[in-house]
């Protein structure tokens, strides 16, 4: 079935699942979390949008997104600078009534103005947990076909009791229609969790969100998934290909050590859909004569002179003469001084930490640096 | 209606750049890349930048495809503007007909109206193949100071290669008073980079006489410079002592790209004071693998090295196999060297793929021969077979 993506509007809410990362969103937003070595978490749902022929996408925020803002600009990375459609960001639209969104339902209803503006027929909604390079023009025509009310789009697989606690499951028949919907549940084993992308027309969208706003509900996911989803024709979406889902700071270390795998890798990074990002005009990176690097990622504009193993560098990182890294994920600007040992270290932007100083935790709890500390 | 600008920059990126062939064949010379993740132009457009030059007219004519989308609106050298900004301008058809441009002084000569727009008081002329980075703004300063017609950037080279260059012959007040284009025997060791700055007047005025002059090669060098000294206009040299390169030759390119590694030698990437420019490719970060081993080199975007490279320029999107070898080399944008091959003092054009167990170049000392040994160059798009040896110094333009 083709369908025309210049009828989708994109939503992405960039503040939803803010608690889950601990300490990394103390002052950012969810979509501004750095990933993978040069990206912003926001970046893949906004790729995936462009990717898949949506020129139109509002950015949902709430609080502390000011590095998102400075992240996106006019959005020209993106190719969502447009005269026509383009990128919209839409904080929080303030007046006597209302004040910060309690949930996706008041979220959408403080940016109905620009929802109803659009000549869009369908609507993506996406948040930015999930790290994966997906096609949703499939998933838009399987919305159609089906005639259903919302597709979400879901994983079934195995899952510890740990990664389900901040997940949305389904219960679904054999047509995929969702039966029921348990919301951060304590089970684990097989079950089939949300991915938080979600698809349906925009009239739906617009009678949903009113309707819920009238009766003073606030959650998509237990007013309107959860209460609902007899009377309505819910369906999920089967979506098999790789992602990483991030909901605690384990799974954050997780998913970036994971882009380790060159399979994984290709399989986020594929060449005729890239993951776009704002440019920083970083220098190669250099590589001493005593430098000595294996199985990591790394970004523009490092310097590297010492050793680094099992790691994930972002942009601008120096590791200085003697140092040794080891399983770290050092993010941009991050110094680590002469001979300085680390092991299982996460740093924040900007940290420096000091010549023969030496940091080591486990694989389970890696120690977390915060932004600009010196150590 | 233009606002007037101070100072107009024109940028000459018309050469064929014949000496470097094998990797211009369909590509400009300042479209070649360089330095991992640049091309040649970034350095001059960024200097334009950063020294606060926002109207840059880019003089095009030979294969300028590449050239063109590179440049594109300019905005990622911040040459995007409502006013000014980066224009390519490639030779054009008026009333009375149309032609090639048929030398550096003709190339200005044809976009008098285009500068004129601007109604600049100063012109400064680059080139787009030179590696270095210069505050023109310093130079102009310098202009105004001496109250000149025309500065020229020189630089003091040794003796010993000072009948490689054009060479200026100063008064102790760096007036230049003579000059000589590659002498046997130079009088002088400062070497012009190229780099002019006119009053804007002065200049027009000459590029009009010497185009009806029908004898004149139409040329800065060979007519301009001249004419203007000959009629007693005021004409300064501008002492520069920074890091400059011209890469006009296979050699001289592959040993700028290797400067950029040598910690010797005065040109600096990472000062954020000065950034270089460049159109960035949209890849992912480089993996280095569990086998790689990578020491004194500079690698950008989009690679994945699992074998071994040292001493090289390894460009975006690169793929070093494992167990092959890169040592003393330069490998242009996608280019993929092959499990258990050999790249050594060579270059590697964009997106050629060098097969298993192949030997690129060799290094001077496995050559008894001295004069038989030079940098090797497979050009772009080709594919060298498994097991396929090229010669040091050998130039390949086809599959082999």
């Amino acid at each position: 079935m083709d369908v025309n993506m210049g009828n989708v509007l994109g939503l992405v809410f960039a503040n939803m699942h803010d608690t889950t990362l601990g300490d990394m969103t103390k002052n950012r937003t969810m979509g501004s979390v750095m990933f993978g070595g040069r990206y912003r978490l926001i970046d893949f749902p906004l790729s995936n949008m462009v990717n898949s022929g949506i020129s139109e996408v509002g950015v949902i925020t709430k609080s502390n997104y000011q590095s998102l803002l400075d992240h996106l600009g006019s959005a020209r990375e993106w190719d969502l600078a447009r005269k026509k459609g383009g990128l919209y960001i839409l904080p929080p639209f303030g007046n006597v009534e209302s004040t910060l969104y309690r949930g996706r339902i008041e979220a959408l209803y403080g940016a109905m103005s620009f929802i109803k503006h659009s000549r869009a027929k369908y609507v993506i909604l996406s948040d930015c947990d999930v790290v994966t390079n997906i096609d949703y023009k499939p998933i838009v025509a399987a919305h159609i076909e089906s005639g259903a009310d919302i597709t979400a789009v879901a994983h079934t697989g195995v899952y510890s009791s740990d990664d389900i606690k901040t997940s949305t499951v389904f219960n679904v028949d054999a047509d995929k229609n969702v039966t029921s919907v348990l919301i951060n549940p304590d089970i684990s084993g097989t079950c089939t969790t949300s991915l938080n992308v979600f698809v349906m027309s925009m009239d739906f969208l617009i009678e949903t969100v009113n309707d819920a706003m009238a009766r003073g509900n606030v959650s998509f996911e237990r007013n309107i998934l959860q209460e609902k989803c007899r009377e309505l024709k819910i369906k999920i979406y089967e979506y098999d290909n790789y992602f990483s889902k991030l909901n605690s700071p384990e799974s954050y270390f997780k998913s970036n050590m994971a882009l380790l795998e060159p399979e994984n890798a290709r399989k986020l990074f594929v060449p005729k859909r890239s993951i776009y990002t704002k440019v920083s005009d970083n220098a190669p990176v250099k590589y001493d004569l005593d430098s000595k690097v294996s199985n990591s990622l790394i970004a523009d504009g490092c310097i590297i002179e010492g050793e680094v193993e099992n790691s994930v560098l972002f942009r601008g990182v120096k590791v200085g003469k003697g140092a040794k890294v080891k399983n770290c994920i050092l993010m941009q600007g991050t110094v680590v001084g002469d001979n300085a040992e680390l092991n299982y270290l996460i740093t924040d932007k900007n940290v420096s930490i000091c010549e023969n100083h030496i940091l080591t935790s486990s694989p389970q709890y890696p120690m977390y640096v915060g932004k600009g500390a010196s150590v | 209606m233009f606002n007037k600008k101070e100072c107009v920059a024109m940028l000459l990126a018309g050469g064929q750049g014949s000496r470097l062939y094998a990797l211009t064949q369909s590509v400009a010379k300042p479209a070649v890349p360089f330095g991992a993740k640049y091309r040649i132009i970034d350095f001059p457009l960024s200097n334009c930048i950063n020294s606060g030059i926002d109207t840059v007219g880019v003089l095009t004519q030979y294969q300028p495809l590449v050239l063109n989308e590179y440049i594109g609106n300019g905005q990622p050298w911040d040459l995007d503007r409502i006013h000014g900004g980066v224009h390519v301008l490639p030779p054009y058809q008026t009333a009375s007909g149309a032609d090639w441009y048929s030398g550096t002084a003709n190339a200005i000569y044809q976009n008098i109206a285009f500068v004129d727009r601007y109604d600049p008081e100063y012109v400064v002329v680059l080139s787009g193949d030179h590696i270095y980075k210069m505050d023109y703004n310093k130079m102009l300063e310098y202009h105004k100071a001496k109250n000149a017609d025309a500065t020229i950037a020189v630089l003091d080279v040794p003796k010993e290669e000072a009948s490689r260059f054009g060479i200026m012959i100063t008064d102790e007040d760096d007036n230049i008073i003579d000059f000589e284009e590659k002498p046997k025997n130079p009088r002088s060791t400062l070497a012009s980079m190229g780099i002019y700055i006119f009053t804007w007047k002065k200049l027009k005025a000459y590029l009009i006489a010497n185009e009806n002059d029908k004898e004149a090669s139409k040329d800065f060098g060979k007519n301009i410079i001249p004419d203007m000294r000959e009629a007693g206009e005021k004409l300064v040299a501008y002492r520069f002592d920074g890091y400059w390169k011209d890469v006009g030759t296979i050699d001289s390119l592959w040993e700028a790209n290797m400067d950029l590694i040598n910690p010797n030698i005065p040109i600096d990437l990472y000062d954020t004071s000065w950034k270089i420019y460049s159109r960035n490719p949209v890849m992912p970060p480089q993996s280095i693998g569990k086998n790689a081993q990578v020491q004194n080199s500079m690698v950008t975007e989009g690679c994945v090295i699992d074998g071994s490279v040292e001493f090289s320029m390894i460009s975006d999107g690169v793929t070093v196999e494992e167990g092959a070898e890169i040592l003393d080399s330069i490998l242009m944008p996608g280019a993929v060297v092959k499990k258990g091959a050999k790249v050594e003092y060579a270059i590697v054009g964009e997106n050629t793929v060098i097969g298993e167990n192949a030997q690129i170049g060799a290094r001077p000392e496995t050559i008894e021969d001295k004069d038989s040994w030079g940098v090797a160059v497979v050009g772009n798009n080709l594919t060298v077979s498994d097991g396929s040896v090229v010669a040091p110094k050998a130039i390949i333009y086809e599959n082999i």
